[in-house]
């Protein structure tokens, strides 16, 4: 073979891959077009490693306009004439190495995977996961991201509305920073990112391109970080304003219905760009890359072809619109290239000038080999399963204060209102629930140009995903991130309609971690079916480990939920004093709902356990929980999940400023797991008095179990014989948990 | 009164506030593009929000040289009203139409976050429909809304009465802990001289239905309602 190992381990091909492209061509192929094929078949851009599995998905259902993988993003039919589009994608690898440009430059990514379409982007969520913060590095890569995020989507003016945030050891050295945007267009003007007719012409948009992000797609994203590689200049540099005027422009051009196609530049930028059009367009292209504005001298075409400059669009349009086009991108302060033309024939053809230097079929190029690796049930798992929870010593009932307001202090659990705050959460005048509550609300359409008046319709949006329940049982922890993310937009008074998701997990040529993803996507599917719900778009991150370790397997569900008027909505905390409080589902007093709680890990140091969901039971509990909600029986509902009933209580108390006087319980045989288990499809809802004969008779139309809690009332958060507590003391604890663990 | 809300190729409050206009209190505005120069027809200029030019180096340094705000100049000179909003009010202090400059928040983090404001006095075309010390309660939203200014600067904006605006707390009492960016004698509005140009750090557009959490902005686009009746009202007459 004439190429060098070493070359191969730079683009992250295998031999046996380096093989099957000889054989596709009939031929060697030269460098660049060997940088063309790691590009598009690293496991970023061809999810080669995860595609057989990601199949399994159901991704088509009711009201999906554009399915996953068809597109930049997903979309969804809300209504009114108006579509969502919406995508999480990671950018895990970069925000490791240089947290605040990565995770920059991760919203960039994703804002304009919205706006390629031609949606207004409406909403940006995050999904985060750090190391402990006693460590000097997770505090730096913690306040970097949350920095980075803060700075990309506050110049962007479009509003972050929070997201979650967890910490654990696995994640120290590889945070996960997951990006979600949503957007909102008029049905009819859903932009395409393929390449239209053909002669029609490629235009480069954008920022000038330079050598930054070299290799991001196949480097950073497609291997561990075992070696301590100088691998910063892998990481691109973003630039707000210059996104800003990209998307005012994109936005106007479809508006104007100028362009047959808008494709960003994202992983393996003008590559991906480029091919991904042309096949979608089911034709091939011509390509010149001397005309491509650059930022230094002597860039290679290789160089130019895999920049990964952040900040730049292929616009495919017709040949007439030229003029019209570039006018109003100058308009906009904007620099263009012409840099090709889409052709008929399905080749790929880059020039430097008259001289061709790649020519490859574009199917060779967009059908990567696709792997099913070998699945192997990890060895702990059994072992941490089978943990005899029942041995271990019950929660002293004079301890139960003091445990409530340390599980409240936890970083997990504390308010995030200090990341939040550096979010601007409000601009489009559209966030009706900002950050901190189950779910964000937002009035659509709000304050788009096309002046469509007031709206009463409102979108929820929520993200889930608890990695220490995917790790003690994989298949558990996707159906319950699903669950508990369709939960929570239910507690709103929304209707769960599609699923974003993206997966962070190891390295899938490991068995064990195979069957993590395996059993993961088994279990979103299941639970996606049961909940009648589409995955309309995704992301995969593998080869999240550092120095050997995986980290939890971490499926990240985003859920987009629809309420047709917003006077049905339903906040989380209690309203008013007199009103009756109700658990919807069970006690779950077992030992085994303690499985993967956070009690279990802070009080005995263990993660251990199967957790379980039934999803039968989650259905009904939610079809419950929206009926009551929509017919007005309950005055607020919060979903109970992680700390379990007490935290969720506490919660309720705290972000409705009201007091609780909890009646006696009848428990299970343990206390602890009643308390603080964190057994799924429960949520506490609080209700008037006179409502409560109502709700208890639609509850048993449901078969769903229901308990009195309590009333709500008074300046104290009182449990009975349980505990007592002033409403000041569970708000400071929950307050200043973050910032007393160094957040 | 038709206002002419101007966009920056940065800005992203513009909408926010042709929707408060438009849609909440059904008055007519219109956009005015950063490259235009004629302001004939309007009543009073917003300067909205955002990062004008990106404002990389300081907010609205370059946007203090763009060709609309010279026109905003001579406007505000024939009395025109102008109200420039978080962003707008940094440029109309990088374009001396007012004094001071707005610095990085003295902890150092952008904020959003509700706040309360204290109508200063409600004898001027901004406040006039507030009550004597009403309690505002108002978002903001930035990473520069630091007020600073010389000692000399600052007595004079005192003493002619030109602080529109304090950060307070519930009850209306001007308290560090309600200072939100270590702002000057908590000052979160100034106006010019003659009165009739505004700049505020918190966001009233963002504050103008119950459903969004306040509707405590209103009051600030009605008194501007009232003024530009008046001055249409007075320039007839002359």
């Amino acid at each position: 073979m004439p190429v060098d190992k070493t070359v191969l381990d730079e683009i992250a091909l295998s031999e046996a891959e380096y093989r099957l492209i000889v054989e596709r061509l009939g031929r060697e192929p030269n460098g660049l077009e060997l940088g063309l094929f790691g590009a598009l078949w690293s496991e970023h851009c061809g999810y080669k490693h995860s595609k057989l599995l990601l199949r399994t998905m159901p991704g088509r259902g009711r009201g999906v306009l554009i399915g996953p993988g068809e597109e930049n993003a997903g979309a969804v039919d809300i209504g009114g004439g108006w579509a969502a589009v919406m995508k999480v994608e990671s950018h895990n690898h970069p925000s490791a190495v240089e947290p605040f440009e990565g995770a920059a430059t991760g919203v960039g990514g994703i804002v304009r995977d919205i706006f390629a379409m031609g949606a207004r982007p409406i909403a940006l969520m995050n999904s985060l996961r750090f190391g402990p913060l006693s460590e000097r590095r997770n505090r730096y890569l913690f306040h970097g991201v949350v920095r980075g995020i803060a700075s990309y989507g506050n110049c962007m003016g479009i509003p972050d509305v929070g997201g979650e945030i967890y910490f654990a050891l696995c994640y120290s050295g590889n945070p996960l920073v997951n990006a979600l945007c949503l957007g909102i267009v008029p049905r009819e003007r859903l932009v395409r990112g393929k390449a239209g007719g053909e002669e029609d012409l490629l235009l480069l948009v954008g920022a000038d391109t330079g050598r930054d992000g070299l290799h991001g797609a196949s480097g950073l994203a497609s291997r561990t970080f075992e070696d301590e590689r100088e691998l910063r200049s892998a990481v691109q540099v973003g630039n707000p304003f210059m996104e800003k005027l990209l998307m005012e422009a994109c936005l106007e051009l479809a508006e104007k219905g100028l362009v047959s196609g808008i494709q960003d530049l994202g992983a393996a930028g003008l590559t991906s760009a480029s091919v991904e059009a042309a096949d979608r367009g089911g034709g091939g292209m011509d390509l010149d890359v001397s005309p491509i504005p650059r930022r230094e001298q002597g860039m290679t075409p290789y160089e130019l072809m895999l920049s990964e400059t952040q900040e730049r669009m292929l616009l495919i349009l017709p040949r007439a619109n030229l003029d019209p086009v570039q006018a109003l991108l100058r308009r906009w302060g904007l620099t263009s290239a012409l840099i090709g033309k889409v052709t008929g024939g399905r080749e790929a053809l880059v020039r430097q000038g008259s001289e061709v230097i790649a020519r490859l079929p574009v199917a060779a190029l967009t059908q990567p080999p696709v792997y099913h690796y070998k699945v192997r049930k990890p060895a702990y798992l059994n072992r941490l399963q089978a943990f005899d929870l029942a041995s271990l010593p019950d929660i002293p009932t004079k301890e139960v204060g003091a445990w409530l307001l340390k599980l409240l202090a936890a970083p997990d659990i504390a308010s995030k209102e200090t990341v939040y705050r550096q979010y601007d959460h409000q601009v489009g005048n559209g966030t009706v629930f900002p950050p901190g509550g189950d779910a964000a609300l937002l009035r659509v359409p709000c304050t788009l140009s096309s002046g469509s008046g007031q709206s009463r319709r409102g979108l929820a949006l929520s993200t889930d995903g608890n990695g220490r329940l995917t790790y003690l049982d994989p298949f558990a922890g996707g159906a319950m991130a699903v669950a508990e993310a369709a939960r929570n937009v239910v507690c709103t008074g929304a209707r769960p309609l599609a699923v974003t998701n993206c997966l962070n997990f190891g390295n899938p040529e490991r068995p064990e971690v195979f069957y993590q993803l395996k059993e993961a996507v088994r279990g979103m599917a299941a639970a996606c079916r049961k909940l009648r719900l589409s995955i309309i778009s995704g992301n995969v991150s593998l080869y999240n480990e550092s120095q050997g370790q995986a980290i939890y397997p971490t499926p990240v569900v985003g859920m987009l939920g629809v309420i047709p008027d917003l006077k049905h909505r339903c906040p989380s905390g209690f309203r008013g004093g007199g009103d009756t409080v109700l658990l919807l589902g069970t006690w779950g007093g077992e030992h085994r709902s303690l499985a993967g709680s956070l009690y279990l890990e802070m009080a005995h140091g263990r993660v251990a356990g199967r957790p379980c969901i039934d999803l039968d039971m989650e259905a009904r509990l939610q079809r419950l929980c929206l009926s009551a909600i929509r017919r007005g029986l309950v005055r607020s509902a919060h979903d109970c999940s992680d700390g379990g009933l007490l935290v969720a209580l506490a919660e309720a108390c705290i972000m409705g400023g009201m007091g609780f006087r909890g009646e006696r319980w009848q428990l299970g045989s343990r206390l602890d797991a009643a308390l603080f288990g964190e057994a799924p499809s429960r949520i506490v809802v609080s209700a008037s008095p006179r409502d409560v004969p109502a709700l208890e008779a639609l509850v048993g139309r449901h078969r769903v179990p229901i308990a009195r809690l309590g009333v709500t009332g008074g300046q104290r958060c009182s449990l009975a014989n349980l505990a007592d507590l002033s409403l000041d003391e569970i708000t400071q604890a929950w307050r200043g948990g973050l910032a007393g663990a160094g957040g | 009164m038709k206002f002419g809300i101007v966009i920056f190729p940065g800005t992203w409050s513009d909408r926010d506030c042709y929707h408060a206009i438009t849609e909440v209190l059904h008055q007519p505005a219109g956009f005015v593009w950063h490259q235009d120069t004629d302001l004939s027809g309007y009543g009073c200029i917003v300067l909205p929000g955002g990062f004008s030019y990106g404002d990389y180096l300081r907010p609205g340094a370059i946007a203090r040289f763009s060709p609309v705000m010279s026109a905003v100049e001579r406007f505000a000179a024939e009395g025109g009203l102008v109200l420039g909003i978080c962003n707008g009010f940094q440029i109309l202090c990088e374009a001396g139409m007012l004094p001071g400059v707005l610095m990085p928040n003295s902890h150092l983090e952008y904020r959003c976050q509700w706040t309360h404001i204290r109508v200063e006095s409600n004898r001027t075309p901004f406040t006039n429909r507030c009550e004597p010390d009403q309690v505002l309660e108002v978002p903001i939203s930035h990473y520069e809304g630091n007020y600073y200014t010389d000692d000399e600067t600052l007595s004079d904006l005192e003493a002619g009465g030109r602080v529109a605006f304090r950060y307070s707390n519930h009850e209306g009492e001007v308290t560090p802990e309600a200072n939100p960016n270590g702002t000057l004698h908590n000052i979160a509005g100034i106006m010019s001289r003659e009165g009739n140009v505004l700049g505020m750090m918190p966001h009233p557009e963002r504050a103008c239905e119950a459903l969004l959490g306040s509707a405590d902005g209103l009051p600030i686009f009605k008194s501007l309602m009232a003024s530009g009746a008046k001055l249409l009202h007075s320039s007839a007459r002359a």
